[in-house]
């Protein structure tokens, strides 16, 4: 369970939501460019503060604004996958994978690297990567931290068409093969149907409609979108 | 060119005062370049201000203020002598101050650009990848911004070299105690029928600091391909 109440004033409007998200499978956060998607993200993994609020995740207080609770973004076991991959330039992919493996992650280490096909690209540098194979690595090293959420902020949106396809078919085993709840930020309608069980839609930084993905697929408000 | 001991002497002092001047104003300028370039504070203008004030202010005025403060009798000076038997008067040790005073906003402005240059998000992602503050510093903020603290070094080095001003106003002009190489080309100056003399220190002055400089440049671009192959 992912409850979040919080409010933070961004430069052109309020992000406002409260909403209690169920945190499992896949949940992709629908959203026009600049809706809040990022600050969404960004707000779960504690690289922002809300003005006021509260975020807890499985009955722990993330944030507390009333309480004056933080825990800061290394203490709350949650990936991120950012729009870029951002592996560090000065390693090599392993030493991108093992940054910061958990101990009870080694033996899940050939699991996740065979997932997602990357055990030939160990020994390179990223600068040797193309955008996909960079992209797989950087979720394989979320991964490893053993997150009890992952976040994936737009991870397809650097790719081309080829490339987002082949992603997607990587993400959507990860859910099956790996159980992990993710909540997955996109502008595309396509790609949410493709992956995601529950679907929340967000404008101007307010939660517009929440719902497993067949359902909300057929609100007028995406119907108008589309 | 076969060096005399006296030009020996000069040019060890002026390396081992210069180099001593780095090595320990170093930790401080990476320190307060990462918090100019990646902290919000209160002073922050200020602060930048001060650092930058060497490079503006006469350098005969930093050597009468660090007289002030850091001599013998000075405001912090004879603290540092009562209690630990630290002295900066009329020693190498004074000198190699004076040259990391004047040096070091060129040291800060190296690696602050350096660090600056880094994309941010990066140090993000380590952090949600469960790195502290102190170990994504280490890990990736430090040797990304490598290139740049040479830089600083190297151009703080050649500054150091050439420091004049500061050093013979606050520890004077003492043979094998502060007469590093410019000292020793003004006491030469000085001296009448010394222009021979003059001239190979004046050569050794340049060939030293474009060896820096060459240096500097090698290591950059050893830095820049390892980080590209």
């Amino acid at each position: 369970m992912l409850y979040v109440n919080v409010k933070k004033r961004l430069p052109y409007f309020c992000f406002d939501i409260e909403h209690q998200f169920a945190c499992q499978a896949i949940t992709a956060i629908l959203g026009v460019s600049g809706a809040g998607k990022s600050t969404f993200i960004h707000l779960i993994n504690g690289l922002k503060k809300p003005d006021h609020g509260t975020i807890v995740l499985h009955s722990t207080p993330l944030i507390d604004t009333q309480r004056h609770i933080f825990i800061p973004p290394e203490k709350r076991n949650i990936g991120t996958v950012f729009q870029e991959a951002l592996l560090f330039p000065h390693y090599k992919v392993i030493k991108n994978l093992t940054y910061a493996i958990h101990n009870s992650m080694h033996q899940k280490f050939n699991e996740i690297i065979t997932v997602l096909n990357i055990g030939h690209l160990l020994d390179r540098y990223p600068s040797m990567l193309s955008g996909g194979e960079k992209q797989r690595i950087a979720i394989a090293r979320a991964l490893l931290t053993n997150p009890q959420l992952l976040l994936m902020d737009e991870p397809l949106s650097a790719l081309d068409m080829p490339r987002r396809q082949e992603l997607l078919n990587y993400i959507n085993k990860l859910s099956h093969e790996i159980n992990i709840p993710i909540i997955y930020v996109t502008h595309n309608i396509n790609e949410a149907k493709q992956i995601a069980n529950y679907v929340a839609i967000l404008e101007q930084g307010r939660l517009i409609d929440y719902g497993k993905t067949d359902n909300i697929l057929r609100s007028p408000y995406l119907t108008n979108w589309l | 060119m076969i060096l005399s001991q006296y030009e020996w002497q000069v040019i060890c002092l002026s390396i081992k005062i210069a180099g001593a001047a780095i090595f320990f104003s170093l930790p401080l300028g990476v320190f307060i370049a990462w918090l100019l370039a990646r902290r919000q504070f209160i002073g922050k203008s200020l602060l930048d201000s001060l650092i930058h004030l060497p490079l503006v202010l006469p350098p005969v005025v930093l050597g009468y203020l660090l007289l002030l403060t850091m001599g013998k009798q000075g405001v912090i000076g004879q603290w540092l002598y009562i209690l630990f038997g630290i002295s900066f008067s009329f020693n190498w040790k004074g000198a190699a101050l004076a040259s990391a005073v004047v040096a070091f906003p060129l040291l800060v402005r190296s690696i602050r650009l350096a660090i600056e240059a880094i994309d941010p998000r990066l140090e993000n992602v380590a952090r949600t990848l469960g790195a502290s503050p102190l170990r994504v510093f280490y890990t990736i903020t430090l040797p990304l911004a490598l290139p740049g603290i040479f830089t600083g070094m190297v151009l703080a080095f050649a500054r150091s070299l050439g420091e004049f001003g500061a050093t013979i106003t606050f520890v004077s002009n003492i043979p094998d105690q502060t007469r590093t190489l410019p000292l020793a080309m003004y006491s030469l100056i000085e001296t009448p029928g010394s222009e021979y003399e003059t001239m190979r220190l004046c050569i050794i002055a340049i060939l030293l600091s474009m060896t820096a400089l060459l240096l500097s440049e090698w290591l950059m671009r050893w830095h820049k391909k390892k980080l590209m192959s």
